[in-house]
């Protein structure tokens, strides 16, 4: 058997050449271990520097704000089911605005994906050109988009869904097309073989083999954008941010509401987590058992 | 020494393994047969507590198994080690790290974390490397390896536990006949220099009659037979794997000299 030579004198060289290419890697790691903690006690430091109040000095007072919040809402706990039901409308107005950006960004970084995966794109020459156009929606943050569709727009829960939209097609055409890349192609080139068109080869031949990954993106994109919309509604886009930061103000006595906003903002990132995580299980169980059968 | 009593293990309606009861009183080699679905790998999983049994118990060396927990439970599985058949290897580390990953029950997870395995430990892995004939793989990732090699890897991270008991569930499926017969001889070796029990599942019959001492057949679930190798007629063959009369265990054999038998020709390789 030729693979079982190699025994006898060479087995102290390999010894010796593992242990020395052992001690080099340690020798690495240990270099990059120092380096890095170099760098976070000086960086830190820097920042510590010109920081307006001091990190260790504001240390002790990190609990004031969530003692106060827990205290008042605990004062005045029989008061929250009240609160909870007020606030709902602004939490529904919330979710509409993360819900319909979801779907907007999705379906726009579902093609602008296509678009720009080697092997699948419409026009090969422009991948570059609808790359650069997703890092720019990216790039820009949404409060910013915000704020300025709100200036021209007028307040509401329309330049808040402008707004994420925008930044979720750039967000999730990325993660679409890091998908796409794993798609195998021979379906696609089948498809081709029977004279189907771009839309069609797409639609029938990638969608269905990217769809569990897409649809797992698309909802925690969906987590994130309730988080988002509830941020802008600071800035005057209405919903239940808007709520929170008039709840949320120091010494209103409002911090009961406050509290029941952050307990209503918790329940909805649970129940969306847990649909999402029960929607998952169905498209992939759903298909191991059509594999069985 | 190993005993199973009446070891069950339900998923929902369905009993993977039924009652199995197996008494083993000395180190032996041990084949177990029967075809896909039977319970075999469950039966392995449960004895490494892999898997969690429904009812039953396993006792070694007067310890019941079944009943640790933490700690303890980690100990039991370091004693008792595992070879998979897909190998079940950390693909982008070295071959040697793998082989070092038997040591990590006695090691902290911080050290291990840093890669920081003791010298001695390191010449033993290419000891170990070295009796399996491998030992010039030593500095390659465990991926760079055909798939016969990255067995022997598993094998030798097995050795490496120093264990009581070896179990190998499916060693040889994913394997080519000639790399099947280096990883088989490899194993009935470990069993006769070291006097460790190996308890394999095997799904080609020969395998089993040429390599153990000992042979269990499972049908679903079931334990249809427990005997030596000799016992093992096709008669009682095709009623492990509920076959027909066309049931012939040559034509699924994976042993080279098997088509000799069948046509009474050499090959010439």
């Amino acid at each position: 058997m030729t693979d079982q030579t190699g025994s006898g004198p060479g087995i102290s060289g390999i010894r010796d050449d593992y242990m020395a290419l052992t001690r080099r890697k340690r020798l690495y790691s240990g270099m990059l271990l120092a380096v890095f903690v170099a760098l976070m006690m000086s960086g830190f430091m820097l920042a510590d520097d010109r920081n307006a109040g001091g990190f260790w000095s504001g240390l002790h007072r990190i609990f004031d704000f969530p003692e106060a919040v827990i205290g008042e809402a605990a004062e005045k706990a029989a008061e929250l089911p009240g609160h909870v039901v007020k606030y709902f409308p602004a939490l529904v107005e919330t979710l509409n605005i993360a819900a319909v950006s979801t779907l907007i960004g999705a379906l726009g970084g579902a093609v602008l994906s296509m678009l720009s995966t080697r092997g699948l794109a419409r026009w090969p020459a422009l991948i570059p050109v609808f790359r650069r156009l997703m890092d720019l929606m990216r790039a820009v943050p949404e409060i910013v988009i915000a704020l300025v569709l709100i200036f021209v727009l007028g307040g509401g829960p329309v330049p808040a869904m402008i707004a994420i939209a925008f930044h979720t097609t750039g967000a999730l055409g990325k993660l679409f097309s890091e998908v796409n890349e794993n798609a195998s192609l021979k379906p696609v080139e089948g498809l081709a073989s029977v004279g189907a068109s771009w839309g069609q080869k797409m639609m029938l031949g990638v969608v269905p083999q990217v769809s569990p990954n897409y649809l797992s993106y698309a909802l925690l994109r969906f987590e994130i954008n309730i988080r988002a919309s509830a941020i802008l509604g600071f800035v005057g886009a209405g919903g239940i941010g808007y709520e929170l930061k008039n709840a949320m103000s120091w010494g209103q006595g409002k911090y009961d509401e406050s509290a029941a906003i952050f307990l209503m903002l918790f329940a909805t990132i649970i129940v969306v987590d847990q649909c999402s995580s029960y929607f998952r299980d169905l498209l992939t169980h759903g298909r191991r058992s059509e594999m069985l059968a | 020494m190993l005993r199973l009593e009446r070891l069950t293990k339900t998923f929902g309606a369905n009993t993977a393994v039924d009652a199995a009861t197996v008494e083993v009183d000395r180190p032996m080699m041990i084949g177990i047969i029967g075809r896909s679905g039977a319970g075999k790998s469950t039966l392995l999983r449960m004895l490494n507590r892999l898997t969690d049994h429904t009812s039953g118990s396993v006792h070694f060396e007067g310890r019941d198994v079944t009943a640790l927990k933490g700690a303890d439970k980690r100990a039991w599985q370091a004693d008792c080690a595992m070879i998979f058949q897909q190998f079940n290897l950390v693909p982008r580390m070295d071959v040697v790290s793998n082989v070092l990953h038997g040591t990590l029950n006695k090691r902290s997870t911080l050290a291990s974390l840093f890669n920081l395995y003791p010298t001695a430990d390191i010449h033993r892995a290419i000891d170990i490397l070295d009796r399996l004939g491998i030992a010039e793989h030593a500095p390659k990732r465990a991926e760079a390896l055909s798939g016969g090699q990255q067995q022997r890897v598993a094998i030798a991270r097995a050795l490496m536990q120093d264990p009581k008991i070896i179990l190998a569930d499916e060693p040889i499926a994913s394997l080519d006949p000639m790399n099947a017969q280096i990883v088989m001889d490899a194993l009935r070796r470990i069993h006769e220099e070291d006097g460790r029990t190996v308890i394999a599942n095997l799904h080609t019959l020969d395998t089993a009659r040429r390599y153990c001492d000992r042979v269990i057949g499972m049908l679903h679930g079931r334990i249809v037979f427990d005997g030596t190798p000799d016992q093992l007629t096709t008669g009682v063959a095709r009623d492990i794997y509920g076959a027909d009369a066309s049931f012939s265990e040559e034509a699924t054999s994976t042993q080279i000299d098997a088509l000799t038998r069948r046509h009474q020709t050499p090959i010439h390789a």
